[in-house]
């Protein structure tokens, strides 16, 4: 039984058909790439299948439940997480509360538990505590656990934002252009990474990625989207040879 | 000189706040206080009715910094939930309690007020799902205006003319009471999972929800803790001066709290109640001035929003605030940042 099936997939921003019919289907432990040209709707299946938007048509249907139409938080407590293309951390939070948060959906206790400090509070809160910092730890972030996320640095910020996005406990973990603004080098620490937090949390993972190294490196398959269509699917040495797939990224050959 | 003894200063400050029986000590020593300068009188009743001023001003500006300052939206109603309480609270004491029991049933009273308030602030939450910003400050201002309004037009309850026979039930035990609650109650929810939540809302919203934040419990939680306090803190009032008129709960009213709130400084519990202490203070200690005090404390506001544009204590918590076990994880980091300190080469 595949983890993720999304069938039909269209949305349209006032007239603009930002992605049509969208096809995709994804089995439990695999690595699968989304790639495509600036403006192709690659952020914006991200954003249907997290409910930030919704679909107008098609459904997106994970481990038997239907995503379209329900709320961004219900979608994460069924087990997606997501990172974003441009950092969205809790910026003047500390990295210990930012991950804190994202154990929400888990929280055991009551409101009114949590507004006199009583009941399960204690006992919980001393457990998602030591959770987070042993998440922390393993991500080597926990040196800096009390500072605010706004002053880690530039790469620091991408693993806290992954750290969180694991907080939620997911099963499918959804990279949004991970290696932006990173050099050669540096992608291939991430590269190493990734697959690192495949096999030690088990999750799958989809990614979006302009970086073909990173792409080419570690996705076991790929699906080209230009203009919210699906163009191409399959391995990666397939996709590279597809002349689908350059035209879509170089433009077509003039005909002489 | 100077560096040395404000070094110490902080030292001694820190092993007070550091003590484990600071605030056992400190509420018992409050309380006492409080009933005794109640019983024996030996504090005049001009500086009784500050200090009661200084109390409910803290109650509005913790409730009003969780919506503010925390949540970092900008409520502009808070004197409309302080009116629902207090002419409910008034309501209740002076026609619906027999007259001899009103002083026992008086904190079920000022308890009725703040739950009706906070009803109210469970309606005004509903537009905080889908608007933001300004446009929930126009909601919120307009929420003022009807309150103020409807309570003008009911006769039962003096109209505009306003409501009195209330005897003064709020003495300075009570008011050190609710006090007391609603900064701890308030704290509580703040270190909770459901305030990070409140706060992760100020930060960025659309991420907190995938994060998997419910932004409306958590939206409902603030405001009707919020509205609750306000309640409260207007049950107290109105039984502190014993007549009150919808006048008194008017734009003006919440400009004032907002500005104890952006005064001591946003998202910060000590903040608020330094904000409401200095506030109030300055206003009775000015009073000679006459006039020029209002010149005077809006260009204090100026010059602090220029300097300290996030008021006195923004976004930063005294220690004596922070609950036990944040403290106990601060010392861990630390430790931890000792060792990651001397492994690396």
């Amino acid at each position: 039984m595949p983890l993720l099936e999304i069938s039909r997939l269209t949305h349209r921003f006032e007239g603009l058909c930002a992605v049509s019919d969208f096809n995709l289907r994804v089995d439990p432990h695999e690595l699968v790439g989304i790639i495509g040209p600036n403006g192709a709707g690659k952020t914006t299946v991200f954003n249907l299948m997290t409910g930030v938007y919704r679909a107008s048509e098609g459904s997106i249907n994970f481990q038997g439940k239907e995503l379209v139409g329900l709320n961004p938080h219900s979608i994460t407590r069924l087990g997606i997480a997501r990172t974003f293309q441009n950092i969205r951390l809790f910026r003047e939070i500390s990295v210990l509360d930012n991950v804190r948060i994202a154990h929400y959906g888990q929280t055991a206790y009551s409101p009114a538990e949590a507004l006199l400090h009583i009941g399960r509070f204690r006992a919980e809160e001393r457990r998602i505590t030591v959770q987070a910092l042993d998440l922390l730890a393993v991500f080597h972030l926990d040196a800096s656990a009390n500072e605010k996320a706004k002053n880690l640095p530039y790469g620091l910020q991408r693993r806290l934002e992954m750290a969180r996005a694991l907080a939620t406990e997911p099963k499918l973990l959804l990279l949004d252009e991970p290696a932006a603004g990173m050099n050669p080098n540096e992608i291939l620490q991430l590269m190493d990474f990734i697959r690192w937090i495949r096999k030690t949390f088990s999750v799958t993972i989809l990614l979006i990625e302009h970086q073909m190294r990173l792409v080419m490196g570690i996705c076991e398959r790929l699906v080209v989207l230009d203009f919210g269509a699906t163009i191409a699917e399959g391995l990666p040495a397939e996709i590279q040879a597809n002349p689908k797939v350059l035209e879509a990224y170089l433009g077509e050959e003039v005909a002489s | 000189m100077m560096k040395a003894a404000i070094v110490t200063l902080q030292k001694r400050w820190q092993q007070l706040t550091g003590l484990k029986y600071f605030w056992p000590v400190f509420l018992a020593a409050g309380l006492a206080f409080c009933v005794a300068a109640d019983r024996y009188d030996f504090v005049d009743l001009y500086l009784q009715l500050i200090i009661i001023y200084v109390g409910i001003n803290i109650i509005l500006t913790v409730s009003l910094n969780l919506i503010n300052g925390y949540m970092g939206e900008f409520s502009v109603g808070h004197a409309g939930f302080m009116a629902v309480g207090a002419y409910i609270a008034s309501i209740l004491t002076v026609y619906v309690f027999p007259q001899n029991a009103a002083g026992i049933l008086f904190p079920a009273a000022i308890l009725a007020g703040g739950m009706g308030a906070a009803l109210v602030g469970f309606l005004v939450a509903i537009p905080s799902f889908k608007t933001r910003g300004d446009y929930l400050a126009i909601v919120t201002l307009a929420f003022g205006m009807i309150v103020k309004s409807v309570l003008e037009n009911i006769d039962a309850v003096g109209g505009p003319r306003g409501l009195l026979g209330m005897e003064k039930l709020t003495t300075l035990p009570w008011v050190f009471f609710w006090t007391v609650l609603s900064v701890w109650v308030i704290r509580n929810l703040v270190y909770s999972n459901f305030g990070r939540g409140i706060w992760s809302i100020r930060e960025d919203e659309i991420a907190s929800d995938l994060m998997s934040v419910n932004t409306r419990q958590v939206k409902i939680i603030a405001f009707v803790v919020s509205s609750f306090f306000a309640g409260v803190a207007g049950g107290l009032f109105a039984h502190a001066i014993q007549f009150i008129n919808p006048r008194m709960f008017d734009i003006l009213k919440s400009t004032d709290v907002l500005i104890m709130v952006y005064l001591g400084g946003i998202g910060s519990i000590a903040g608020s109640v330094l904000g409401a202490v200095i506030y109030t203070l300055l206003l009775e200690i000015l009073r000679p001035l006459g006039v020029w005090r209002m010149v005077f404390m809006p260009l204090m506001l100026v010059l602090l929003m220029i300097y300290r544009p996030r008021g006195i204590m923004g976004l930063r918590e005294a220690r004596l605030f922070t609950p036990l076990l944040d403290r106990v994880t601060e010392k861990l980091w630390r430790q931890r940042k000792k060792e990651a300190r001397h492994a690396a080469p």
